[in-house]
């Protein structure tokens, strides 16, 4: 029965993992089907946007009580975490409480730390999913989270109320059976928060508190694994994510848009036609139609996004009514990989599907609407830009499509006739001088 | 006063301390040529060697680049580069965000390099090295001013404080908007959507951060770009509110106000 008990573990710890890494595999390889960009320079910058933006989630902080919140949960999340390494060497060994004769005292001071903050997590959880559902913030009831994405939000708090539920009830039945002296159930001292729980269960055998403690402990740590496979097809994936999202985020003013030296070259070559090279082939591309001409780290962004919306709840053209939202524009992003990855997993390599980011999942209109502001940049709480998506698909909506409105294009041919984007003539460019004489 | 251009310092064996580059906007518009005017006058007046490059200059491309088109930035970038690298200029200063921006930040890719300040940043720096001396008891004094921070000056460059120090100094109450600084709201100009129709939706975004500045009961908004004051000026006429809040470029009140 023992022995039964440490290989159905080790076989759901394997399968689990298996299963993690597979897809954590496929989004890898989703990502990297972006373009290439280098993003390594300056590491001591890099180093300490992980630690400020990541780790310090410094942007949360615009909203301090939020912020403190969330951070509860978070360092909740890592520092339980650390618990579960006793778990699973628990499975395996077939052993109960393994670090608690190593580390002594230590251990019950542990624990109880580990309490606390369940139940810190337990109280932020109903916190957040009250505002999530019974608050009317208008950037959890926008159209963007139809569907999945708001379902998916209150799945994971009520995933992180059982998880902590499951730790406290499974203490609070292990101590009740350590006060009897039963055989298995080390002397831990007393857990400060599960201890309140424990008069509960005073009534109740031997044997059936055993049943309670073993549940939970199994209940817990299933629940664990299936939360890691959750995960990647979550929005809670910025958990892991956020980390490489702040590394690699861009350290340039946010107002410089990424030069295209293809075009500098043609047009280089259309100044100079004796530089032209006789084997000289022009690009392929103008910006991104696809996932394919976006830069892997626009691509790392969408798997990063959190969707909280608060990039959208600052854009202008969205507080104005129009049909932009940079949130939707991550959505839209991932969705398209994730389609596409679903294609390749089932033919080997991607086979065109006559659909393209551009107007299959994001509209001109979207587009269009976008001021180029930076103030979902900055909103942004896990350095995400969709700015950048943005320009880049108008890039190829200008330049490979020339779909532009009727106004842009009197402006673009002024600029190119007249040097002004208006129809002046360019001798009156210095009329204004000649007045203050 | 004489505004030189380029070609007539050069001419007469001159080189000036700074390129004042005016920009579209400040070149043509009606509006923002007040703005450029009251400019060149400081610049003048505190008896800096400046000049223009007159008939030389041509857009930066910064509309064509954010609407899309990218060939025709390069084109104007090109054209600048080779007369700016020309005349070797080192050190601009420009009334607009954006040509600021573009100048700053994105010519140096494509051979440009130039010191690049923004009018805000001169004055500010003007200011405390008391080449510019404010009346005492000046037009501003003790007046609701409200800031609008231009994404291209702030975000896009993080210039927050200079604009602000400037009006500080004219003894000016200053008061915020409710979304200011980083947080600032966009006047709805910026990505080339000056040159168009707004996307369908239920309100311009000029009328809404008007809206805004009027509920700090301020007297002036202060702008700090061309492009910025056209859309409050427009957004406090549709409010019917023209006498009595003004839309005044920075250098538009500094100059009002020098000794
Ligand atoms: S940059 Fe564009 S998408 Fe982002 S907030 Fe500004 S207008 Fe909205
Ligand atoms: S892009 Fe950033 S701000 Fe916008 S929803 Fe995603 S995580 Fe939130």
């Amino acid at each position: 029965m023992h022995y039964l008990q440490q290989i159905l573990f080790a076989v759901i710890s394997v399968v689990a993992v298996w299963l993690f890494a597979k897809k954590a595999g496929e989004i890898r390889r989703n990502i990297l089907l972006g373009k290439k960009e280098q993003l390594n320079d300056q590491p001591g910058k890099r180093w300490s946007n992980l630690l400020l933006l990541a780790f310090g989630q410094k942007k949360m902080f615009k909203n301090p009580l939020v912020a403190v919140m969330h951070f509860l949960i978070y360092a909740g999340f890592i520092i339980i975490n650390l618990e579960v390494l006793e778990i699973v060497l628990d499975g395996i060994l077939g052993t109960h409480r393994l670090f608690a004769p190593v580390l002594g005292n230590l251990y019950n001071w542990l624990i109880n730390a580990f309490e606390f903050l369940a139940l810190g997590v337990i109280f932020v959880c109903v916190v957040f999913l009250s505002r999530r559902n019974l608050l009317h913030l208008k950037r959890f009831l926008s159209k963007d989270l139809n569907g999945w994405p708001r379902s998916d939000a209150n799945y994971i708090l009520f995933t992180e109320i059982i998880l902590m539920s499951l730790f406290l009830t499974m203490n609070a039945a292990d101590q009740v059976l350590q006060a009897r002296g039963s055989e298995h159930y080390l002397q831990t001292g007393s857990f400060a928060v599960s201890s309140l729980i424990s008069p509960l269960f005073a009534g109740l055998s031997d044997g059936n508190l055993t049943a309670i403690e073993r549940s939970c402990w199994w209940l817990h740590i299933v629940g664990i694994f299936t939360f890691l496979n959750y995960l990647p097809y979550s929005k809670h994936l910025h958990i892991l994510l956020a980390f490489p999202n702040a590394y690699f985020a861009r350290l340039e003013p946010n107002g410089k848009m990424k030069n295209m030296p293809e075009v500098q070259q043609e047009v280089l070559y259309a100044m100079q036609p004796e530089t032209v090279p006789a084997d000289a082939v022009p690009p392929a591309h103008f910006g991104a139609k696809d996932i394919f001409e976006l830069s892997w780290k626009s691509l790392l962004d969408a798997y990063s996004c959190t969707e909280c919306g608060r990039c959208t709840a600052s854009c202008p053209a969205n507080l104005t009514g129009k049909q932009l939202s940079p949130r939707r524009i991550m959505m839209a992003t991932r969705d398209r990989m994730e389609d596409i990855g679903r294609n390749i997993n089932q033919h080997k390599s991607f086979v065109a599907d006559n659909k393209t980011l551009l107007h299959d999942y994001i509209s001109v209109e979207e587009l269009r609407a976008c001021t180029t502001c930076n103030a979902c940049v900055e909103a942004c709480p896990v350095s995400i830009s969709p700015l950048d998506i943005i320009t880049e698909l108008r890039r190829s909506l200008i330049m490979e499509e020339s779909n532009a409105p009727q106004e842009w294009n009197s402006t673009f041919s002024n600029i190119e006739n007249n040097f002004a984007p208006w129809k002046f003539s360019p001798d009156e460019r210095d009329k204004w001088a000649a007045e203050t004489a | 006063m004489k505004v030189n251009t380029m070609a007539e310092m050069m001419a007469a064996g001159e080189s000036p301390d700074i390129l004042f580059w005016v920009g579209c906007a400040g070149s043509f518009d009606q509006r923002a040529q007040k703005i450029t005017k009251a400019f060149a006058a400081i610049l003048d007046k505190v008896g800096f060697k400046y000049a223009i490059l007159g008939k030389e200059e041509a857009c930066t491309g910064d509309p064509a680049r954010r609407a899309g088109n990218e060939f025709l930035f390069q084109m104007m970038a090109y054209q600048n580069i080779q007369v700016l690298n020309g005349y070797g200029i080192k050190k601009i200063v420009t009334t607009c965000p954006h040509c600021f921006n573009t100048l700053k930040n994105e010519y140096p890719e494509l051979g440009g390099n130039y010191e690049v300040i923004h009018h805000t940043s001169l004055l500010q720096q003007l200011i405390d090295e008391g080449r510019i001396k404010l009346k005492e008891g000046g037009s501003f004094k003790g007046k609701k001013i409200s800031y609008h921070d231009s994404c291209y000056l702030g975000r896009a460059n993080g210039i927050y404080e200079a604009p602000r120090k400037v009006l500080e100094a004219l003894d000016a109450e200053l008061v915020e908007m409710k979304r200011c600084r980083s947080n600032g709201l966009c006047c709805g100009a910026g990505g080339a959507q000056m040159f168009k129709e707004d996307e369908p939706g239920d309100k311009r975004i000029n009328i809404e951060r008007t809206d805004e500045a009027l509920e700090t009961g301020a007297s002036f908004i202060a702008s700090a770009c061309p492009f910025c004051n056209t859309m409050m000026t427009d957004g406090v006429k549709n409010r019917e509110k023209e006498n009595e809040v003004a839309v005044l470029d920075i250098a538009e009140m500094i100059a009002a106000n020098m000794e």
